[in-house]
């Protein structure tokens, strides 16, 4: 399977993005400057964190008026896997392909610690390798994760099961219902704030990340490898 | 030449955190007399003459970029640029 990492001026979790699919996973994945305009060769598009363009104006704003991101929406719409990872999911909302917005911390302070985070959703393709309802643990590094959408929209992603994930028993930055990371009605396109990037490996801290790549790669594999 | 100013301010149904900490700062040193205070931004634009419908130009502006209708309101006002 081939990745592409997305690359704006002011990321700063590509690297990581990129070794937890190199160097973990074994898979092939390529960086792609914000200039670009062509990701028709990629099976999987990566949006990493950061600060995409010095989050002038708004978080995600100004990225997602660049080239790459018309083919990023041309990815979705085509059913490929779009993992957006903090700055990458408040590209994604920025972009209309998920819901909502991200406002700032209710507490003010930029957090960077490892938190709990609660599988709600272990039916999707990027969570197939986890138990439902599992405990795990991640680290969060953002001043502006604090999901918010209309009370109509909130239904909606509660009635369609597109809550992913949830902050388990403290809520760091206020986000409505817990929120951690939705999915898009069609179940292709992830928005996550926690890092799991940047838990792929036991030696830096924990490795529960790992499984949102695996299980993307797992269902990738059962829908294209001929039997 | 037009001058646009362009205020922005998140929707009134939205928190804002930044503001109610500003404002227990005026509590703290003595302004108990506020009520509420609200933080947003403010964009200036100048704009050529030769431009086509103001307004039209400055609405998608803003509806395009400049804000995010999820979590933000905006006015605007133009005048002449000095």
């Amino acid at each position: 399977m081939k990745f592409a990492v997305l690359v704006f001026p002011g990321s700063n979790c590509d690297i990581d993005m990129y070794h937890a699919i190199k160097d973990e996973l074994g898979e092939e994945v390529e960086y792609v400057w914000h200039t670009e305009t062509d990701l028709s060769s990629f099976d999987g598009i990566l949006v990493p964190g950061g600060f995409s363009y010095g989050d002038y104006l708004r978080c995600g704003a100004m990225a997602n008026q660049s080239n790459i991101m018309a083919e990023v929406k041309k990815a979705a719409d085509a059913g490929k896997p779009v993992l957006g990872v903090c700055n990458g999911f408040q590209i994604l909302t920025e972009a209309g392909l998920l819901p909502g917005a991200l406002l700032r911390n209710k507490n003010l302070k930029f957090m960077c610690r490892t938190i709990q985070l609660k599988v709600e959703n272990n039916n999707t393709l990027f969570t197939n390798q986890y138990e439902q309802g599992q405990v795990i643990n991640i680290p969060i590094a953002h001043g502006e994760g604090n999901y918010y959408c209309d009370e109509e929209t909130l239904q909606k992603l509660k009635d369609n099961n597109q809550i992913v994930f949830t902050y388990s028993g403290e809520n760091p930055n206020g986000s409505l219902a817990d929120i951690a990371g939705i999915i898009n009605e069609r179940g292709n396109v992830l928005g996550m704030m926690p890092h799991p990037e940047r838990a792929v490996d036991a030696l830096v801290g924990g490795a529960d990340g790992l499984a949102v790549f695996k299980s993307i790669v797992k269902q990738w594999r059962e829908n294209h490898v001929n039997n | 030449m037009k001058k646009v100013k362009i205020y922005v301010t998140l929707r009134e149904s939205i928190l804002d955190p930044q503001g109610s900490a500003v404002q227990g700062s005026l509590a703290k040193m003595g302004y108990g007399e506020v009520e509420e205070l609200r933080i947003g931004k403010y964009l200036e634009l100048t704009i050529s003459d030769s431009a086509r419908d103001i307004d039209t130009l400055v609405k998608e502006m803003c509806e395009k970029v400049l804000t995010n209708v999820v979590i933000e309101d905006y006015r605007y006002e133009v005048g002449e640029a000095n």
